[in-house]
């Protein structure tokens, strides 16, 4: 390890025993961070820590993480479920919980020893923290500066909201629009910054300015019906182009084009779409993030150790819980839910790391660019900065990490009797078996492709949605109903939904409410 | 670069109000869940709150999801252990979606269901909702309702000792000054000056005129003096109260109990649980019902709630006796007329054979005609219930009931055989829908 190369002197520990104190926190602070920026060269933003007691991180869990939400019966029933499972002994407390926002925020609970506080704080407050500052997904689509307050406001607005119309009328709003959260996203463009100042500016504007455009828009109705078909078909173009059909952010193109909602409706749309919007990132990056945060406190607890800040009773209680959380239950394991990102992630660093310093031949023929360049910081932080779990995957998964993971790809067409395993980890299967892996990480297999297609704006106002198949899997047939019915209240008429075969591009299946 | 905020005396709870909502939106399938739990377990006077499960509709938050026994896909797992390509694995029954536990199956429950935990609180609420004591009112005291004085703004009329002084006061002193009434200090100052211009031994020509002046002024102002009062009747209120009639809801609770010999240890308990959480009921939901506790043996005495829920006691059993107990104080301190009465009764169904017929008496000729509502509840354990599973198997005691029953609205029996029995016989006894009851 290149702790052991540099290092020779040994310091006092830090601390000793379980119990913590301000004092034992800040002094470890300021030992992690030395490591973190000077041997690591971490890029973070500066932090906030903040004490908070189990009952309060149960309370911050239900609201998705966030400490400020707006209140809805949806985060109170997460908070039971929580709870209950928590107090039967089912699962235990997230030990931390750490905010994308500049300054980040980092909730260490009150119950962790010392040990556990110091490896939250180099998991999250340098580990995620690095990450959030440099991917390129979070720097391109989330405002850490901006997110506590636009929270703020999201917050008071709905409850302004509430005064004023009703906690009913409002929660009806919510329900729909949390029903579309994963259709609230714009995948394609860039996002404007939050900036809360304009924000409050724009909602005023929006309140006077957009029902005029609405009107507009729908003004065309009548004079539509003496022109001929050709005519017909060309306005129907011009809409379609005015509208951005097809569009796949469905809570966009709501909240721009409903002909029913009210202004205060159309902003708490906005509301939920920006939110959605702000953990897009979070979705795609799940493993390359965990695997940083956990190659950031693991190479930052064992420098502690060696430098002789921390104890060996420490390192011991800090390998059992790390060895813990990186487990890899095997898939025949009861305890098998999907892959670790936390254990993948963790190896795929380490295994860069070792790429780097020391190469096989088998990774000199696989990694030419990385293998043995002797900067695995560099290369890291290349990678987190670069990347997202998709890519990551293809890049940088070596054949002895899809060995000691011993992966297989099991391929499963409903239509035959039996799975089918198609490639192991042997040299003819390792780069199906890393697209395979690679692709379950893809936006195409976390997201469904729907879409606006059409808007019949000369009959009845009904609005057609299009959802392009991907690979055969049709949609789970009762909760697109229900769907398909909270979108009626928001669009106010008619909704048909076609499944499409993206090949044919015939009709499979069409629901409509 | 580091900031440390201890946030633990930040106020707890920010999710209550979240909640509350979720309560609020689940409460019908919570009550069903609450009755459902309360079927299987023990009534406990424990705090601590209660564990329910209710299924999901209705609370789901549908999405817009791919069907995942639909169509192909590619699974990468970990931990081979001696597949090779090629191979060919059998899928598993459609339940448990796929190999292993995928997300769902992790939990146990799903989406189907969830479960959670009510305070208690919470819990007891929902339990008492729907259950009230039957004809709480009576009809025969309707009429005779109670008047209750409420205050009600102010008013023009009144009797003199409900005047506002206050407010009289402030009415008058604005309509003073509105009017310009002359005030004291103005007529003295006038007088005086009038006082000091006659006392002058030579008055100037200036001075008399002056004098005229003053005199003038003082007349008119005296004048309207005169037409604008201190205290005009305009001014007077008097402080309102309206009548409110309120029903008459007098209401008095007798409980009786059977502590011979023959009730064992399990009658008893399941006796005093019945009423523990009877009187909670009452407690709860009526703050002005007053409970009489009656225990008897071959003897009946009225005795606290100390005693009724916690001393011993064994002897004979005469059950005509708690009912003359009852009959006794009802002619003492509860006059039919003004009061609603009900009686709960519990026994192991043992009684001196030649008392039943007294019961019956006592109960038809003088009980159930001053009675709103009197519920008969019969204790058996486990082991009677298996050893005389069908009816026929009736104790004396229930036999002669059931007579009465009959022929009377009022009464109801039932038998509970467990502490699981305690709280649907309760419900059922005071549920609100009085034609599920009764029987």
């Amino acid at each position: 390890m290149s702790a052991s190369k540099k290092v020779k002197t040994k310091m006092a520990p830090l601390f000793d025993g379980a119990e913590w104190d301000f004092d034992k926190v800040n002094r470890s602070f300021q030992a992690i961070q030395k490591i973190a920026l000077e041997d690591l060269g971490l890029n973070v933003y500066p932090t906030q820590i903040e004490v908070i007691t189990s009952e309060q991180m149960l309370d911050a869990y239900s609201s998705v993480g966030m400490p400020l939400m707006y209140n809805h019966w949806s985060f109170g029933k997460s908070f039971v479920r929580d709870e209950a499972s928590y107090r039967k002994g089912y699962s235990g407390l997230a030990y931390e919980i750490v905010i994308n926002s500049n300054p980040c925020i980092c909730y260490i609970m009150e119950e962790n020893s010392m040990t556990m506080q110091a490896l939250v704080m180099a998991h999250a407050a340098f580990g995620h923290n690095h990450f959030f500052k440099n991917n390129h997904l979070f720097k391109q689509w989330t405002d850490a500066n901006a997110i506590l307050d636009y929270l703020q406001f999201a917050r008071t607005y709905i409850a302004k909201c509430e005064r004023r119309y009703g906690e009913r009328e409002v929660e009806k709003i919510l329900d729909s629009a949390h029903a579309l959260q994963g259709q609230g996203i714009d995948k394609f463009t860039r996002r404007q910054k939050l900036d809360i100042a304009a924000q409050r500016q724009k909602e005023l504007e929006r309140e006077e300015y957009e029902r005029s455009r609405y009107s507009e828009l729908w003004r065309t109705l009548p004079e539509v019906k003496s022109k001929n078909t050709d005519e017909i078909d060309l306005i129907e173009q011009e809409l379609a182009q005015k509208l951005g059909l097809p569009e796949s952010n469905l809570l966009y193109f709501l909240e721009k084009h409903s002909p029913v909602l009210d202004s205060w409706q159309r902003e708490i749309l906005r509301i939920v779409r920006q939110i959605a919007q702000y953990f897009y990132p979070q979705r795609q990056t799940k493993m390359m993030n965990e695997g940083c945060a956990c190659f950031v406190h693991h190479t930052i607890m064992n420098r502690l150790y060696d430098t002789g800040q921390i104890t060996e009773g420490t390192m011991l209680e800090f390998i059992d819980f790390h060895t813990r959380v990186i487990a890899q239950p095997d898939f025949d394991s009861p305890h098998f839910s999907g892959i670790n990102p936390y254990a993948l992630g963790f190896a795929m660093m380490k295994d860069i790391e070792r790429i780097c310093e020391n190469p096989t031949d088998e990774d000199r023929e696989w990694f030419p660019a990385i293998a043995g360049n002797n900067q695995p910081m560099a290369t890291l932080r290349e990678a987190w900065e670069n990347y997202r779990d998709e890519s990551f995957i293809l890049q940088y998964l070596s054949p002895k990490l899809m060995r000691e993971f011993r992966l297989f790809n099991l391929h499963d067409d409903s239509a035959k009797p039996h799975f089918l395993v198609d490639a192991i980890h042997n040299a003819q299967g390792y780069r199906a078996v890393r697209s395979a892996l690679a692709a379950q990480y893809s936006v195409a297999s976390l997201d469904l492709d729907i879409q606006v297609t059409n808007v019949d704006l000369h009959g009845n106002r009904s609005m057609i949605l299009s959802h392009n198949i991907t690979n055969g899997m049709t949609l789970e047939e009762k909760q697109a109903r229900q769907v398909i019915a909270h979108i009626r209240r928001l669009w106010g008429y008619d909704i048909t939904l076609n499944s499409l075969d993206t090949q044919s591009g015939k009709i499979i299946k069409s629901y409509s409410d | 670069m580091m900031h440390i905020i201890d946030r633990r005396l930040n106020p707890k709870g920010k999710s209550l109000s979240n909640r509350q909502r979720f309560l609020g939106r689940a409460r019908k399938q919570i009550k069903k869940a609450v009755d459902e739990a309360i079927k299987g377990r023990k009534i406990s006077n424990t705090d601590g709150g209660e564990r329910i499960k209710i299924p999901a509709d209705g609370l789901g938050e549908p999405r817009f999801v791919g069907d995942m026994t639909k169509g192909m896909r590619d699974r990468v797992m970990p931990g081979n252990k001696d597949f090779v390509p090629g191979d060919k694995i059998k899928r598993p029954p459609p339940q448990g979606q796929g190999q292993g536990g995928r997300e769902g199956a992790e939990d146990g429950e799903g989406e189907d269901s969830f479960q959670f935990t009510l305070t208690r609180d919470e819990f007891l609420d929902i339990f008492f909702e729907d259950m009230a004591l039957p004809d709480f009112i009576k009809k025969s005291i309707k009429e005779e309702v109670v008047h209750e004085y409420h205050r009600a703004g102010y008013n023009r009329q009144g009797s003199p000792s409900n005047l506002n002084l206050e407010l009289t006061m402030r009415n008058s002193l604005a309509r003073r000054l509105c009017l310009h009434r002359p005030r004291d200090e103005e007529i003295d100052q006038l007088e005086e000056q009038i006082t000091a211009l006659r006392e002058k031994p030579a008055p100037t020509e200036k001075e008399q005129q002056k004098l005229v002046a003053l005199l003038e002024e003082l007349e008119k102002k005296q004048r309207k003096r005169r037409v604008v009062p201190y205290i005009d009747p305009l001014d007077v209120r008097y402080t309102s109260f309206t009548e409110i009639e309120k029903p008459n809801t007098h209401a008095v609770m007798f409980c009786l109990m059977d502590v011979s010999g023959s009730m064992g240890e399990t009658h008893k308990e399941l006796a005093k649980r019945f009423f523990m959480l009877l009187h909670l009921f009452l407690v709860r939901q009526y703050s002005k019902v007053d409970v009489i506790f009656i225990r008897h043996t071959h003897l009946a005495s009225e005795v606290d709630e100390e005693t009724f829920f916690h001393s011993r006691e064994t002897g004979g059993t005469i059950v005509s006796t708690a009912l003359e107990v009852m009959q006794k104080i009802i002619r003492d301190r509860y006059p039919p007329d003004d009061w609603n009465i009900y009686a709960a009764q519990a026994s192991d169904g043992d009684n001196l054979n030649s008392d039943n017929a007294r019961c019956q008496q006592i109960l038809t000729r003088d009980l159930l005609p001053l009675c709103q509502y009197f519920a008969y509840v019969e204790v058996w354990d486990t082991h009677e219930a298996e050893m005389f599973p069908d009816d026929s198997n009736v104790t004396r005691l229930w036999q002669t009931y059931e007579t009465i029953r009959e022929s009377h609205q009022n009464f109801a029996v039932k038998k509970v055989t467990g502490p699981e029995d305690i709280f649907p016989v309760l419900h059922d006894l005071f549920a609100k829908d009085k034609t599920s009851e009764a029987r």
